[in-house]
């Protein structure tokens, strides 16, 4: 016997494969699901906040009353009736002129970027995003086979600046900007109103496309978020959008709003690829967005969010050892923190499991492996009690850990290098 | 052969019974819970396909009163790292009059602990690397640098460096240059609070599971790892792909011998019992040297012991069965 990878398949599989492997760090977060451990690891929206039983009744309505098209094979684009609706939505977020016949209805905004990928990557491809950014965009780039610029941001969000500098060096490989500018994931910052008008400047200049994710635009804690990018500019803005944060995640429906053009090949894309959204969260949607009370709902999570950010702030301002410094979120679900000088989130999280509480790396949300000293901590999941108690186990953590490198000395981050995508350092979707 | 028996199909012929009833243990919260979550499907599934009636449960609050209220005829522990191989849950099996398949609580404590492990394959005359073992206290006290120049210059680079308790290569790490040792310490001290610090043999690396069906404990043919970069880590250990196993090894006759004679020898010295896995390093010179002893041997679709059961041309399913029959007829301590 001449020896068994226990893969048979291990020489034909494609060359965006590689890179798909297990990892340490996914290992560790399988022991996070357990709830002995304060989990501040996943992005998960606080779905007890849904008025659950009206929403059960209104499901069961959907199949009894409308099966034979919610439990249908639909259009490709989405329904009509849904693409009206998310026309209603966006109009709130100050995206006022837009045309349902360019909404391309998608499962998740997580396909959305799949789709977008697909219609403008070749391998080899650059795209700029924020550094850090979404670790489920990293990987619909790298499996595009498409490499990844970061751009530096700062509490103002992206740098008008380094994005000048970054377009120069990529030239015309340069195919997009993928931005989240409201409450960004991983960072928690807001591209501010006057950068908002730079960056379209510079793009526009250079004639680079730009996809604005922005799934928790009306998450927002402190006054309304600033306009979209799309609500500033008709053209070279593509809009990605989603339900997972304002009503659902299980129900899986996102949007892009394109222009016809690039719209019609979406819609192509996307049939070759999963024929059709599913009619029945379609149909959900639509009537969860028709007969319930869907702003009421909004400010319900807003409130019980910004409660939880505010525990999770004055926990960290308590309990942190000094060096540390985090973001301070107007809305959406994370806090950025960078971790005092010498400590590596990625080498810390055995020991962090080990006092149960987790925490995401901040390498995941790099495509080149930096990000060893930030941690990114979700506010929208645990009550305020459960995250201080988070923070001050988290603490603990960090000091046992700045002792031991005081003990040994500097230079002793950096130890570990990824094996794999960004996505081997953080949790699954169904992470807590 | 009688209603409710079946036999073995192998060298080792032994028969079990299957009117039982199994509880599968798997998860708990160790850092190889998902590794151990797979061990317990895949046992779980090959117990079923012998026939078995058998059901899997993680180690949580629930299993105290689930034992107490549905006393299987025994279980089959697929929990790795510390609540599995500590011998801790063990002893609460024993508290509960459960049988188990496995090595009793003692045993299991000091496999578990590599250094403890170490001192009693040596006290055996059984070659095991030279080695140091730490807790991170030592180096706060006495300072690390002097500390690591020692243990440096006693052993010799290149070194290993691994969790004293632990597995599946978590916090392992090799040092080339004594430069890289506080940051391998650290890697290290994440995981465990003492560091075993061993000489490193470069060599040919085997496992040899062990198994005892009633005849005497046996070595299957050892499993040879070839892990594609070189390093046998967490990824290398368990995405498909990265690592060539072959089994049986590719070893000479004689070596191979020697291999399973030490493999054996190891299990015995530990007062090892119905299964275990022995990882062994063959260098350069042909010498087998002991790196570590496994109760709770992974059974996943990449572990080792399933492929040394295929290789012995057995059922590993079957193989199961008899060692849950064997525990079953021995009872509760």
């Amino acid at each position: 016997m001449s020896g068994t990878t226990q893969d048979d398949y291990a020489d034909r599989y494609a060359r965006r494969v590689r890179g798909m492997t297990t990892s340490e760090i996914r290992a560790l977060f399988a022991v996070a699901s357990r709830p002995e451990v304060v989990s501040l690891a996943g992005g998960s929206p606080y779905i007890a906040a849904l008025p659950l039983d009206a929403v059960g009744e209104m499901l069961g309505r959907l199949a009894s009353e409308q099966g034979a098209t919610s439990l249908q094979y639909g259009i490709g684009q989405g329904t009509i009736e849904l693409r009206e609706r998310i026309c209603e939505v966006m109009d709130v977020s100050g995206i006022t002129s837009a045309s349902p016949d360019d909404v391309v209805v998608t499962v998740g905004g997580q396909q959305a970027l799949d789709l977008i990928a697909r219609l403008f990557l070749d391998p080899g491809d650059v795209v700029l995003a924020e550094g850090p950014t979404y670790v489920g965009a990293l990987g619909v780039f790298q499996a595009a086979q498409a490499q990844v610029r970061h751009v530096a941001i700062d509490e103002d969000g992206l740098i008008p600046a380094a994005l000048e500098a970054a377009l120069r060096e990529a030239g015309p490989r340069a195919k997009f900007l993928y931005t989240i500018p409201t409450y960004q994931n991983p960072a928690g910052v807001t591209l501010s109103s006057s950068r908002r008008e730079e960056v379209l400047d510079i793009c526009e200049r250079h004639g680079l496309l730009v996809v604005e994710d922005d799934p928790y635009g009306m998450l927002s804690f402190e006054g309304d978020a600033p306009l979209p990018l799309r609500a500033r500019r008709r053209h070279g803005v593509l809009y990605i959008s989603t339900f997972s944060k304002t009503f659902a995640p299980g129900l899986r429906v996102g949007w892009i709003l394109a222009p016809h053009a690039v719209r019609e090949k979406l819609v192509m894309a996307s049939e070759a690829s999963i024929l059709c959204p599913s009619a029945f969260a379609q149909a959900a949607v639509v009537q969860y967005l028709s007969t319930m009370p869907w702003r009421q709902q909004i400010k319900v999570y807003r409130e019980i969010y910004r409660e939880r950010r505010d525990a999770l702030l004055s926990a960290l301002a308590d309990l942190m050892p000094s060096g540390a410094t985090w973001t301070r979120p107007a809305g959406g679900l994370f806090v950025w923190v960078t971790l005092p000088e010498g400590l590596d989130s990625k080498a810390m999280l055995p020991r962090a499991v080990a006092a149960r509480v987790a925490y995401v790396p901040g390498t995941g949300f790099y495509a080149d492996g930096t990000g060893t000293g930030n941690v990114r901590l979700n506010f929208s999941f645990s009550p305020p009690e459960r995250l201080r108690e988070g923070v001050r186990r988290l603490s603990g953590v960090m000091e046992q850990e700045l002792a031991l490198r005081a003990v040994f000395g500097a230079g002793t981050r950096a130890f570990h290098r990824r094996r794999g995508a960004a996505t081997a350092d953080t949790p699954g979707p169904d992470m807590a | 052969m009688i209603t409710g028996m079946r036999t073995v199909a192998s060298s080792s012929a032994a028969s079990f019974q299957t009117d039982l009833e199994v509880l599968v243990l798997a998860g708990g919260l160790s850092y190889e819970r998902d590794v151990s979550l797979r061990s317990g499907r895949r046992v779980l599934d090959a117990l079923r396909n012998a026939g078995l009636s058998a059901s899997i449960r993680d180690a949580d609050a629930t299993l105290l009163p689930f034992l107490a209220a549905q006393p299987p005829d025994a279980v089959v522990i697929a929990l790795h790292g510390a609540t599995g191989e500590d011998g801790s849950l063990r002893g609460v099996l024993d508290l509960c009059g459960v049988p188990y398949v496995g090595c009793d609580a003692r045993a299991s404590r000091l496999a578990w602990d590599k250094p403890s492990a170490k001192s009693m394959l040596r006290e055996a005359g059984i070659p095991t690397p030279d080695w140091v073992a730490l807790p991170h206290d030592r180096f706060s006290e006495l300072g690390a640098s002097a500390v690591l120049d020692r243990i440096a210059a006693h052993l010799g680079l290149p070194l290993m460096v691994k969790p004293a308790q632990g597995g599946s290569g978590l916090g392992a790490a090799v040092v080339r240059e004594s430069a890289e040792l506080p940051a391998a310490m650290v890697g290290c001290f994440a995981y465990d609070s003492t560091a075993l610090v061993e000489r490193f043999v470069p060599g040919v690396d085997v496992a040899v599971s062990v198994v005892d069906l009633g005849s005497g404990p046996t070595a299957l043919p050892a499993v040879e790892i070839v892990p594609r970069n070189g390093v046998y880590d967490y990824a290398a250990r368990y995405t498909a792909g990265l690592t060539t196993w072959h089994a049986p090894a590719r070893l000479a006759s004689d070596v191979a011998a020697r291999v399973a004679e030490t493999a054996l020898a190891a299990h015995k010295a530990l007062g090892l019992r119905d299964l275990s896995r022995v990882d062994l390093i063959i260098d350069g010179a042909g010498e087998v040297h002991v790196l570590g002893l496994n109760v709770s041997p992974g059974m996943t679709e990449t572990s080792l012991l399933p492929l040394a059961v295929q290789a012995a041309d057995m059922d590993l399913g079957d193989l199961l069965a008899a060692l849950v029959s064997r525990a079953v007829a021995r009872g509760a301590v």
